[in-house]
């Protein structure tokens, strides 16, 4: 017949089906038999856990929205309508509010890790930038959620961040009004957040597919940074990884558990349960855990329109890591400089969290300060001197020498580059 | 090579989030004594007769002032008010309703299914009726302040007289725990005795702002004992469930390692 | 380049070249897995299907109470429980007598008038129309009642009678019975 796949489907239904849309097809080779590296350690499923939490969050979101009411008046009563009325609503309610939490904790994993193996050097670029554009979906996503139960902080947070865009010289006052709809953070905020929060995570499923699909372009990359010289280096996805990452989401949905159960407000701010009002500013506005460190950045910087570009900046200058970072080694297994330096760099990060739930003052700008110049300093002038002056320790062979005991013979020209593919 | 990797990250997370944990703590405030509550624990529950006596305290002192527009006296069943019990409370208190056939708004008794009654129509009235000052709904009111029911505990017994020095504006009173030390609201609960509780039991401050403290907890987080309980069973279901994972995983990696 | 690599041709595959008793062990401990699994998600499916159904408010809405101190004979009342119309008719004595003068056998959806009301003067019934859900008329006194002294649906043109039994038109059963209690004399609680 003319134009059908070649299915190699037993089964009548399935193969009727894949003749005329090879989704089985599809499946086998992007989740069965696609080669994975043999050698990847945990870190490798954050990716997993993230398009878990991903779906998590859209269907508890999904059932959230049956009950919730985008209107000033109602918005707040709506949850706590959720909250005790609706036949386990406090339960859709709290995974969806912890399920953010974790998207964040498993996102920024799964960063570090790339930041950490080089996954983000050639021939990956684009999958990091892919990335990068998913991790800023997801904030733009999370700070119009949190606006949506109406509390104090909801609203205040809304004000400072869409405040921010008036810093814009020229057109700021004006953008602000159209985000606005109006003269300040009101009902028609409330009402196209809802509408946007709704759409963005399709957004970013669209975005994570082009992202799995650029990764089966390059292939994974693994903890050593070198690229699989021939199948004794890889391993059939299924059953391997899909009875690792089983694990790994077992060992999630524990935390998330803990959380969901025994202290689903602990990540949270009390205020936030104070209905909002436009008349009383809290004494200290602190945004969500996941943007404190971007708010430490922002209010480091004593000029309001720098501020607001460095906060930009921090997250823009991603973007472009892989052509910052030129050395031709990807794991830092073997920078032993880099290594360090990106533990501080890591450790900076906390400490960025930290000052930004602090309030701007004494010594508090300080530190924020000094890490916000490492922050940058880092990716500005430590990793592309970094590239030049570092000597990185010897890389194996392959991925399989050193895994498999007395390992076996090497294919021609596997010594030549290790980075790269046979 | 990735043990000691993850040991370095796991140590470099501690630390960060050992300094944001202190984020979460309270800023500047005294430090609040640790009431002993029930439900406080992974495996606490509510003291139902608490809970009751509370109900009563705020029936009978705080609703005055405060509103909780959030519960419904349907809800009483949860505190161990039975059927003709919760109809009673309901009953004893005028609901607004309407409009009737002429298009007028009247006043009926209350039902079960009727939202706790608000002492005041509005934000405005309530201002008016307390010098300016708007008494909060309490319906999630533990949820609202860092130290929960700590803090509502500490905040009804922590009237003192103001230290030397500090003046204390017109229509102010001074708290030890309340932020600024000056709070709008008189003192609740000013003696021993100042009512009798149905179940005979002591009505001193400390045990009234206690019980209170409770009911008030509970009226945020009703669920709170269930939640747990299916905590318990999930969590014990994963654990079970991660050790086959894992079984699983290192069976179909026999081969590998 | 990621062509270049055979898929699966690993010799260390899938590893289901074992010898059969690890191999039934490994099955076993898979099939405990995946039931466990199935289990886990049958248990997270659950709270959102449950969370579509009544909320707790809604079902304590579920309940209505009407005063028929004022409905004298002959009147009717219109109460609304759960969304939807209810007719209480305060029946007159001829009514009451046509109503059980009707051969049951004959109706369409045989009932007996005993069968429908508590209270002989008192009839209760849901004001939906069996056919395709319009409201009948017959409520208020200048309503068209119908051939048969009920109610009249004007839209398909079904006529009910003083006991709320279908007796013309296409509508396939007599208006509902919902469940309902007198309080007291003067009070009558629906649902």
């Amino acid at each position: 017949m003319a134009g059908l796949h070649n299915s190699e489907f037993s089964n009548p239904v399935v193969r009727w089906i894949d003749q005329r849309m090879p989704v089985f097809t599809m499946m086998q080779k992007e989740y069965g038999t696609f080669p994975t590296p043999r050698n990847f350690n945990y870190f490798w499923n954050f990716g997993a856990l993230a398009m878990i939490n991903l779906m998590i969050m859209i269907a508890t979101g999904i059932f959230l929205a049956m009950n919730y009411t985008a209107h000033t008046s109602l918005a707040f009563d709506s949850v706590e309508r959720i909250m005790r009325d609706v036949n386990y609503g406090w339960l859709i309610r709290y995974v969806h509010m912890n399920g953010a939490s974790m998207f964040f904790i498993v996102v920024l994993v799964h960063i570090w890790r790339g930041m950490y193996y080089g996954s983000y050097k050639a021939p990956r670029e684009l999958l990091w930038i892919l990335g990068v554009t998913i991790y800023l979906l997801m904030m733009a996503t999370a700070f119009m959620g949190y606006v949506l139960p109406w509390g104090q902080m909801s609203f205040w947070g809304a004000t400072v961040i869409t405040n921010l865009f008036s810093a814009i010289p020229l057109v700021g006052n004006s953008i602000v009004t159209l985000l606005w709809g109006g003269f300040s953070v009101d009902n028609p905020t409330l009402n196209r957040f809802f509408s946007l929060h709704y759409l963005l995570p399709f957004v970013i499923t669209g975005v994570v597919f082009l992202h799995v699909a650029a990764l089966h372009i390059t292939g994974s990359n693994n903890p050593l940074g070198i690229e699989p010289k021939g199948p004794q280096d890889t391993l059939p996805f299924h059953p391997y990884y899909t009875s690792k990452d089983s694990v790994g989401i077992v060992v999630y949905l524990i935390v998330f558990a803990a959380l969901v159960f025994f202290v689903p407000n602990y990540l949270g701010h009390p205020d936030n349960y104070i209905p909002a009002n436009p008349l009383s500013t809290p004494a200290h506005i602190v945004p969500e855990w996941y943007f404190l460190p971007f708010y430490a950045i922002l209010r480091a910087v004593p000029d309001k329109l720098m501020g607001v570009l460095a906060m930009f900046g921090s997250i823009a200058i991603l973007f472009v890591l892989p052509w910052l970072d030129n050395s031709p080694v990807r794991s830092m297994r073997f920078r032993p400089i880099a290594r360090w330096l990106f533990l501080l760099w890591t450790v900076n990060f906390f400490v960025l969290m930290w000052a930004g739930g602090k309030p701007a003052e004494g010594t508090y700008v300080l530190i924020a300060r000094l890490s916000t110049a490492y922050y940058f300093a880092y990716f500005l002038v430590i990793l592309p001197l970094l590239g030049r002056v570092e000597r990185p320790l010897p890389l194996p062979e392959s991925i399989s020498r050193p895994v498999l005991r007395g390992g076996g013979p090497l294919p021609a020209g596997a010594m030549a580059k290790p980075m790269e593919k046979a | 090579m990735a043990l000691r990797l993850m040991k370095q990250a796991a140590l470099a997370a501690v630390l960060g989030l050992g300094l944001a944990g202190g984020a979460m703590a309270a800023e500047g405030e005294v430090h609040l004594p640790d009431t002993k509550f029930s439900f406080e624990g992974v495996f606490g529950t509510y003291n139902r007769g608490e809970l009751q006596r509370g109900f009563q305290i705020y029936k009978e002192v705080c609703s005055a002032c405060h509103s909780m527009h959030l519960l419904s006296y349907r809800n009483l069943r949860d505190i161990g008010l039975n059927a003709d019990e919760v109809a009673g409370v309901a009953a004893s208190v005028q609901i607004q309703d309407g409009p009737n056939d002429n298009g007028e708004m009247f006043e009926r008794p209350g039902r079960a299914s009727d939202r706790f009654r608000s002492p005041f129509a509005n934000a405005a009235s309530a201002r008016a009726a307390n010098n300016g000052a708007l008494p909060p709904d309490l319906s999630v009111i533990t949820k609202a302040r860092a130290g929960g029911a700590d803090y509502i505990h500490a905040l009804l017994v922590g009237y003192e007289e103001p230290p030397a020095g500090v003046t204390v504006m017109e229509g102010m009173h001074y708290n030890k725990y309340f932020a600024g030390h000056q709070i709008a609201m008189a003192p609740p609960l000013t003696q021993d005795g100042q009512l009798t509780f149905a179940d005979g039991t002591n009505a001193t401050v400390d045990r009234m702002a206690h019980d209170v403290s409770a009911f008030l907890t509970w009226a945020a987080e009703p669920e709170l004992e269930s939640r747990r309980a299916m905590g318990v069973r999930v969590i014990l279901f994963l654990a079970i469930l991660g050790g086959i994972t894992y079984a699983v995983k290192r069976k179909i990696w026999a081969d590998v390692h | 380049m990621a062509d270049t690599l055979a898929p699966s041709s690993s010799p260390h595959g899938t590893g289901d070249q074992h010898p059969p008793a690890d191999g039934t062990k490994r099955d076993f401990l898979k099939l405990v897995a995946g039931s466990f699994a199935a289990v886990g998600v049958g248990a997270i499916v659950w709270p959102f299907i449950a969370s579509m159904n009544p909320a707790k408010d809604v079902l304590a809405l579920a309940s209505t109470d009407v005063d028929i101190t004022h409905v004298a004979e002959g009147q009717a009342v219109t109460v609304m429980w759960r969304g939807k119309p209810v007719f209480v008719r305060h029946r007159t004595a001829k009514e009451i007598e046509e109503a059980k003068a009707v051969n049951v056998s004959e109706l369409r959806d045989p009932q007996t008038d005993q069968a429908r009301v508590q209270r002989e003067p008192w009839l209760v019934v849901v004001g939906i129309c069996t056919h395709l859900g319009c409201v009948p008329l017959g409520q208020k006194p200048t309503d068209p009642r119908g051939e048969f002294g009920g109610w009249f649906c004007p839209c398909h043109g079904s006529a009910y009678d003083t006991a709320g039994r279908i007796r013309r038109g296409p509508a396939p059963l007599n208006l509902a019975v919902p469940e309902y209690a007198f309080r007291s004399d003067t009070q009558i609680r629906i649902g």
